[in-house]
């Protein structure tokens, strides 16, 4: 285990190293002058040349690249040029919003999939089975973005249950803060719930076959007791590695699921970013991302090899 | 002698891609209105006999909007998978033939694919060479580069390992012979399939960033950027949301119901069960 666990940190390591280095080089393939970009062409001379020097800019790409890296470390991702503040604390701000819609979006994604998968594997090629599979083709067809449309045209415009957008912020209490969240969710949700149930069906037929869970029918076990403790535990073994790469995706899709209902979390900040051409906070966030999900993706390898040894063996 | 049923999958999403390929193909020689004509007195119309989709917030009849939008939308998924294509199928090639060194940098290219999702490469470019059709399609084609790599080394691989080849290789064949004679044809099939995957997605992602405001530019309609119009007029024009997020869906549902279904025909060990 000790082998797998330093291979995994060391690729980890090797990962996020390269995911800091394509968001320089693509930072640094600006065409024309970053300083002046962010500015604007009628900027002042001065003022173009004090920001190309706060960028660091007027020094070597290295030693611009390693001053970078080094101030990611000790937590400093530069100072917002629009906002006039430390990229770092912006970005924890808009982390109170993200972390725990993506979080939501994850428990309703397995909630939903996971009994779902188990159902059509049991029922494989029944009416129950076909039905779950076409929750799994639907759902992946549907845009994430269309349904959060969809999900404020019924719930908000026509029950009028939800507000069609917005934060209320955590001050207001929790219960406030999680509705403005809830339906964000739920179209962060859909898609990945329709590939998790796919991937638990797959899962779970496999272990089906295995000869254990024919022992364990032969033996007397009831079916759904062997569904849910000698089938269930192995095929979430699969389905938690994909729950781990679907963190990307939520991360993905929550810069346009933030949008649609006007949160004010990373991918909203990713997203004005943008428009104001601010590129430190760019270059802060996306890089900070990608890390996650790199970050996010190891634990989960390190968390299956913990109750399964076969990764490790193969490592 | 024996015939083989098509896959019921296969049959739906080549029925669902040939509509909208077909849409996009008529709007090049006729829409019921021109798509970017603006008229402020029919704005915000409901569906009717004149404009059977309606019109939106500047007058334009939608349903010209969609079948143009069709066109546009399938032009940028077919680039970016054909940019894809024509850098990581080579690459992935090359990669089966480098052994331990291929894996590595293969392994730590997956990795970083997974890092940087589609949207986000994708939104990282528009930021630093503006937005824009072919930033879109540059964006995705290099997502789509890094899968394709993945998935031509790895049927390679598999490829390599067959007997045909080994004798190929002690007639005293070269590796970039064996690659292009023997390899090259028999991962077809999976390049294909993944071609028509990443050919959903890409649509699926032009959609989100044209909805951000990142992909087609208007007045060029996109369905994305119908989208995005239409959430301000929810409460007056809630139907004019509908329509683009339908012809998204299915047109992502033909595709992959059709990836579906190619890969059950090309290895039936992968059959799923029934159309679904």
């Amino acid at each position: 285990m000790l082998a797998f666990l330093a291979r995994r940190l060391l690729t980890l390591a090797l990962t996020a190293w390269l995911a800091t280095l394509v968001v320089f080089a693509v930072l640094e393939v600006v065409p024309g002058d970053p300083a002046l970009l962010m500015l604007g062409t009628s900027a002042q001379p001065e003022a173009v040349a004090a920001l190309r020097h706060q960028m660091g800019l007027d020094r070597p790409v290295p030693v611009r690249y390693a001053a970078w890296v080094g101030g990611m470390l000790t937590g400093d991702l530069g100072t917002s040029l629009t906002y006039a503040r430390p990229v770092a604390g912006l970005v924890t701000e808009r982390l109170e919003i993200t972390l725990p819609l993506a979080l939501m979006a994850m428990l309703l994604s397995a909630g939903l999939a996971i009994p779902l998968g188990l159902l059509a594997a049991a029922r494989q090629g029944r009416a129950g089975d076909w039905a779950v599979m076409a929750f799994g083709q639907v759902g992946i067809a549907v845009p994430s973005f269309w349904f959060a449309i969809l999900l404020i045209l019924g719930f908000s415009v026509q029950l009028g249950w939800f507000s069609a957008g917005g934060f209320p912020g955590w001050g207001m209490g929790a219960a406030p803060a999680l509705k403005a969240l809830l339906l964000p969710a739920i179209a962060l949700a859909l898609p990945e719930a329709a590939i998790l149930a796919r991937i638990t069906r797959t899962a779970a037929l496999d272990t089906l076959r295995e000869d254990y869970v024919r022992t364990a029918r032969a033996k007397g076990l009831r079916r759904r007791t062997v569904l849910l403790r000698h089938v269930l535990p192995n095929a979430l073994i699969p389905v938690t590695t994909i729950l781990g790469l679907q963190f990307a995706f939520l991360v993905a899709g929550a810069v346009v699921v933030e949008n649609v209902f006007t949160l004010p979390g990373l991918g909203r900040l990713l997203y004005q970013a943008i428009g104001q051409h601010d590129l430190i906070v760019v270059q802060g966030v996306v890089v900070l991302l990608a890390v996650m999900v790199v970050l996010v993706n190891a634990l989960v390898d390190i968390a299956c090899a913990a109750v399964d040894p076969r990764p490790r063996v193969a490592a | 002698m024996r015939t083989r049923r098509l896959p019921a999958s296969l049959v739906l999403g080549a029925v669902l891609t040939a509509l909208v390929v077909g849409a996009a193909l008529l709007s090049l020689a006729w829409t019921p209105f021109p798509a970017e004509q603006i008229r402020v007195v029919a704005r915000l119309r409901p569906p009717g006999p004149e404009h059977w989709l309606g019109t939106d917030h500047f007058g334009r009849d939608v349903l010209s909007m969609i079948l143009v939008g069709a066109r546009n939308s399938l032009a940028v998924g077919a680039a970016a998978v054909a940019l894809g294509a024509a850098l990581g199928v080579p690459l992935g090639l090359a990669a089966a033939v480098w052994g331990r060194w291929g894996d590595e940098a293969v392994a730590r290219l997956a990795d970083l694919t997974f890092a940087f999702p589609a949207v986000l490469t994708a939104i990282l470019l528009t930021a630093v060479l503006g937005a824009g059709a072919v930033n879109v399609v540059l964006a995705l084609g290099l997502f789509n580069a890094a899968v394709f790599v993945r998935v031509t080394r790895g049927a390679a691989l598999a490829v390599w390992r067959r007997e045909f080849v080994r004798a190929a290789l002690a007639l005293g064949r070269g590796p970039l012979s064996v690659t292009l004679v023997h390899v090259l044809p028999n991962v077809a099939g999976v390049v294909i399939v993944q071609a028509t995957v990443l050919f959903a997605v890409a649509i699926l992602n032009e959609a989100a960033l044209s909805y951000l405001g990142l992909g087609i530019q208007p007045p060029s309609p996109s369905w994305g950027k119908m989208l995005g119009d239409a959430q301000t007029f929810l409460f007056t024009a809630p139907l004019q949301a509908i329509f683009p997020g339908g012809a998204i869906a299915l047109t992502v549902l033909g595709l992959n119901l059709l990836g579906d279904g190619l890969r059950d025909l090309l290895d039936p060990r992968h059959r799923s069960s029934g159309v679904l």
